[in-house]
């Protein structure tokens, strides 16, 4: 029982992160029609500038309070990895817009292929790790051998996905901007005529993905302390699962899909094997696509005869 | 209000254009390229500035978007405003004789390279460039199939290039039987995984049937990984026994190649037939599939492309159409597998990630769907283009002797693509042409083919 | 005068819901053979749902559908295969089929219903004469011996394609598109594409052809060509059409035998001038003078 609670908080929290990078994917998914196959790597790319930022904050500028730097390195990230985003949406996605439907998603993963190689190259092919920067945890309950605890790190991460979350979802019901992109994601052409600017919307979709990304990028080299250049690809998959899972074009969907995904991974490592993790979150991917194709809370597409 | 009489300073215009773009470059580069997270001598993560680098990047991207703002953007608006002239008549002739003239070229390809280079120097151009490129037109041929004409979008088709490897490889080992034998086995068996796979997912449109096959592509990729006791895991299976040629080993035995036939032994017989193998098999896959085409299942397989719902309501089984594309796809993708596993002599599963997968769609999409001339060019371009990278010492006197050009080439492989997206989204050889006519056969523009929805 | 009991196809009961909606409301109708039958109503009064009931793209929520082959003793053995749980049975020379049991491709295939669209569904990145190639497919198929023949170069699949080929050029030919064969059939003229895919439709040899909307967006010269089409359809090939059109010029003119449809439930069923004259289908249509409307709400119990 303690091992499934200790798995539930762990779940939970990988789970956020899942669920931060998803909504990037359901969201760009839903105003464009395009799986963006670089999202994970943009991911990657954030993880890299938080690091570098809190670096660059801890050793040449001096900057001593954790929640500071960590707050300043979320500002940080959020705003390159934005400014990575709307550049790759401009050069690599905007020209192929309207033509057949391959060519984005080739250029896609062109992009993924590029970012990863980028960062390999400009960075250097090793993993990067630096000593864990918030620790402490609460214990919540201890029979004996085994303890429950939940990390200070941990509740970051629940607190910052939850606010940020709230923000999100007061943007996306009811701001200008949201009912502009709702608009676009149900008839371009329509909400061209009646006077919204479908590019700029396009690119603020991409930007608030990245921004979130970088939220979710933040938080992962916070918890684990580790990256290398290819952890791109793993995670953006199980992100685009969870988006997939919890219904593409839905936003709730995708931050519930994300933390599925968390606990199926968690759970299937602690009872199961690690080694097929993996397998797991690709397995849950085809299973949903096969039987649930819309997900848990997304609308079926029915082609009309 | 601006004055409209007055028109905007064209190269003022420029140059802000170009500072802009300068300054979102360096804003964009300035955390990976400006800094470098690296490890210091205690091993502890330290980050240092490369402003230099930074810096010359920055500069060149002004400079290049200043270039283009004054020079080449105006040529092109020029251009376009030119009138269309038409074809002229060397074109006609030159489309009429370039696929003959094309494939004699690749018949003669090794005696080409052997009477320039040498037999050393032919070695690495028969194989690393021959073979290896004629492996991927193969592959894209097969993938032409189902992606090109039933316009299925498979993103895990390097699965069945697996299953052929492996099985090949099992099957070699295990049994001893030769090439001949296991090549059509292996296609079977990769066949039959492909409508395995193909039944429960063939329902599925467009974008989400491109990432189910994506995920059965990983999974079978992680499944090899880890099954240690069918494929040994990252270890690979070698000693994979190499083709002979018809029961004539080729090495330096008395009863080898090179003693039965009365010449002095280099390793470049084997590489000679290899080569001429895989071309077969090419000639082979392509020769299928215009044949098909051309047969009621191929035209089933556009129409599907064009308009599943028509189809139906024509009374087409579509999904079994649907399934014949995947099954004659993965097949092809098994005898390229058995080959692939015969002239390497070691398989592991490194060589089947996703990032193949995209290479051969790439390969397909790049070369224009449907088309076979189309798929041959992308993949001489891109296989060719990659491997001459390796090629490139050249640039090691420029930039120092650190610098490591293979490092680049995924780097240049990834961007080239997005370009050759922008440049071409309908590839190479945007036209389709008809499979039967009543009067002419007039080539359709890609504006009008269907891309296919799954 | 028609043969009052040359029934081709029967429609029972036929009801759609789509969650709360009913499309369609325990409709019941009977097409003849060698007739054209018109399905007519407001917008939005289900006709296309019953046409997707008919030829398989939709599952009936309730309701039977029989089509006979051959001669009318097929429809003896209609409740038998109803209670047998299958699709079609076999009846001295001819068959029975229950299409709200059949998928869409069997309907084309097996029970030979033919098809066109409202929205026209061609192949555009193909050549007419390809479009008619496809629809001949399942002969093709067959004479190339499920491709096996076909690869192997055996002369019986040459014979086949060039059969096909002088049948499609004979509809060429009937539909005046002879000129244009070999041009993408994205480049075709509006008028034109709805007479490519009644070609298509013809090319499958079926022995209902259904037309949803042949005649929108012509104009009355082209409307004119199109009901010399079909009546030389009818009449020269012995076809029995189903018809939903909104144009009167066309329905009134070629039509034997009207059913009309308002918010899926039948109001008038007849000849054209008995339906002409129906009172609640110029309701229906033309809605009702204000002195008569609490009548009518009275009737219908609005």
């Amino acid at each position: 029982m303690d091992v499934f609670i200790q798995q539930l908080i762990n779940g939970i929290t990988l789970g956020s992160i899942y669920g931060l990078i998803a909504i990037g994917y359901t969201m760009v998914f839903g105003i464009i029609g395009m799986v963006n196959f670089a999202h994970g790597d943009v991911f990657m790319v954030s993880v890299f500038i938080s690091l570098i930022a809190l670096l660059i904050l801890t050793s040449f500028l001096g900057v001593t309070s954790i929640a500071v730097a960590l707050f300043i390195v979320l500002l940080v990230a959020m705003v390159f990895t934005s400014l990575v985003n709307w550049t790759i949406e401009r050069v690599a996605y905007r020209p192929l817009r309207g033509s057949f439907r391959l060519a984005p998603l080739i250029s896609a993963i062109g992009m993924s292929i590029f970012l990863s190689n980028f960062v390999q190259v400009t960075q250097g092919p090793r993993n990067k790790s630096i000593p864990p920067i918030v620790q402490g945890e609460f214990v919540l309950m201890n029979h004996g051998n085994y303890a429950v605890t939940l990390s200070f790190k941990q509740l970051i991460i629940w607190g910052v996905t939850a606010v940020l979350l709230v923000c999100f979802w007061y943007l996306v019901a009811k701001t200008r901007l949201g009912r502009a992109q709702r608009a676009c994601e149900q008839d371009q052409k329509m909400a061209a005529l009646v006077g919204v600017d479908v590019d700029r919307t396009i690119s603020m979709t991409f930007v608030i993905a990245a921004a979130l990304a970088a939220v979710a990028g933040t938080m992962y080299l916070m918890y684990y302390g580790v990256v290398s250049f290819a952890d791109g690809f793993v995670p953006g998959v199980k992100a685009f699962t969870a988006a997939v899972l919890g219904g593409i074009g839905s936003l709730p969907g995708a931050v519930i899909g994300g933390i599925l995904i968390g606990l199926i991974e968690t759970m299937w490592s602690a009872y199961f094997s690690l080694d097929y993790k993996d397998v797991a979150a690709f397995s849950v991917l085809a299973i949903t696509l096969i039987f649930l194709p819309q997900g848990l809370f997304g609308r079926p597409d029915v082609e009309k005869v | 209000m601006t004055d409209v009489t007055k028109a905007p300073n064209p190269v003022a215009a420029a140059f802000c254009d170009a500072g802009l773009t300068a300054l979102i470059a360096f804003a964009l580069f300035l955390p990976l390229i400006g800094f470098q997270a690296i490890s210091n001598i205690r091993n502890e993560i330290v980050v240092t500035w490369r402003g230099t680098f930074l810096f010359t990047l920055v500069a060149i991207i002004g400079c290049g978007r200043l270039c283009f703002a004054l020079a080449i953007d105006p040529w092109l608006k020029r251009r376009a405003l030119r009138p269309a002239k038409a074809t002229p008549a060397w074109r006609a002739v030159f489309g009429k004789w370039f696929i003959p003239f094309a494939i004699g070229f690749t018949i003669v390809y090794p005696f080409v390279v052997l009477a320039t280079a040498g037999t050393g120097g032919a070695l690495k151009w028969v194989d690393n460039f021959g073979i290896q490129i004629l492996i991927y037109i193969m592959l894209g041929f097969g993938l032409n199939i189902v992606v090109g004409l039933a316009g299925l979008l498979d993103l895990g088709y390097v699965a069945f290039y697996a299953v052929g490897a492996y099985s090949y490889a099992l099957l070699a080992k295990e049994f001893g039987f030769s090439f001949w034998i296991l090549l059509p086995l292996a296609g079977c068996l990769a066949s039959f995984w492909g409508i395995l796979l193909g039944f429960p997912v063939l329902r599925l449109r467009g974008d989400y049937l491109a990432i189910v096959t994506l995920a059965f592509g990983e999974i079978i990729r992680i499944v090899l990984v880890n099954f240690v006791a069918l494929t040994n895991g990252y270890a690979g299976i070698g000693g994979i026994p190499r083709p002979s040629f018809f029961g004539i080993p080729f090495n330096a035995d008395d009863n080898g190649f090179a003693a039965v036939f009365g010449l002095p032994f280099t390793p470049i017989y084997r590489t000679i037939f290899l080569y001429y193998l895989i071309l077969g098999l090419a000639l082979l896959t392509c020769y299928v599939t215009i044949r098909l085409r051309r047969l009621p299942v191929g035209r089933a397989w556009e129409a599907l492309r064009e308009d599943e719902i028509a189809c139906r309501s024509l009374g087409i089984n579509t999904t079994n159409t649907k399934l014949t594309a995947f099954a004659m796809g993965a097949m092809f993708a098994g005898f390229a597998g058995s080959f692939f596993a015969a002239r390497q002599g070691f398989i592991s599963p490194e060589s089947f990630t996703f990032l193949e997968s995209a290479t051969i769609l790439s390969i397909v999409v790049l070369g224009g769907m449907g088309s076979q001339i189309g798929v041959a060019i992308a993949a001489i371009a891109m296989i060719g283009g990659t491997e001459i990278t390796r090629d490139l010492d050249f640039l090691k006197q420029i930039f120092g002797s650190t610098f490591d050009p293979t490092q680049y080439r995924m780097l240049i492989f990834g961007f080239a693509m997005v370009l050759i997206m922008i440049w071409r989204p309908r590839g190479l050889i945007s036209t389709r042409s008809p499979s039967v006519f009543l009067k002419e056969r007039k080539t359709i523009s890609a504006d009008l083919v269907g891309e296919g929805h799954g | 005068m028609r043969d009052p009991a040359d029934i081709l196809l029967r429609v029972e009961q036929l009801t759609m819901r789509f969650g709360g909606l009913v499309a369609v409301d325990h409709l019941s109708f009977e097409a003849r053979k060698g007739e054209i039958t018109a399905l007519i109503g407001p917008n939005g009064a289900g006709k296309t749902t019953v046409f997707n009931c008919i030829t398989g793209f939709y599952k009936p929520t309730e309701g039977r559908i029989g089509l006979r082959h051959g001669g009318m003793a097929a429809w003896d053995g209609l409740e038998a295969l109803t209670d047998s749980g299958k699709r079609q049975a076999k009846h001295g020379d001819g068959a029975l089929f229950l299409l709200e049991r059949m998928p869409d491709y069997l309907v084309s295939q097996q029970a030979r219903v033919a098809r066109t669209f409202q929205n026209i569904r061609l192949f555009p990145g193909m050549t007419v004469l390809e479009n008619l190639m496809v629809a001949q497919h399942n002969r093709l198929m067959l004479a190339s011996g499920y491709t096996l023949l076909g690869v192997l170069g055996f002369p019986s699949y040459a014979a086949a394609e060039r059969a096909a080929i002088e049948q499609a050029r004979a509809w060429l030919d009937r539909v005046g598109l002879i000129g244009r064969a070999d041009d993408p059939a994205g480049d075709l003229p509006y008028g034109a594409q709805r007479r490519l895919e009644i070609a298509r439709a013809m090319c499958t040899e079926p022995v209902l052809l259904c037309l949803d909307e042949p005649a929108a967006g012509l104009n009355p010269r082209e409307s004119a060509e199109l009901n010399e089409l079909l009546l030389s359809i009818r009449t020269d090939n012995h076809m029995s059409i189903l018809l939903i059109e909104h144009d009167m010029s066309v329905v009134m003119e070629i039509s034997d035998h009207i059913v009309v449809l308002d918010y899926g439930v039948k109001i008038a069923d007849g000849s054209p001038e008995a339906v002409r004259n129906d009172e609640k289908v110029i309701a229906a249509y033309l809605g009702v003078p204000d002195a008569e409307v609490a009548k009518v709400e009275a009737e219908v119990g609005a």
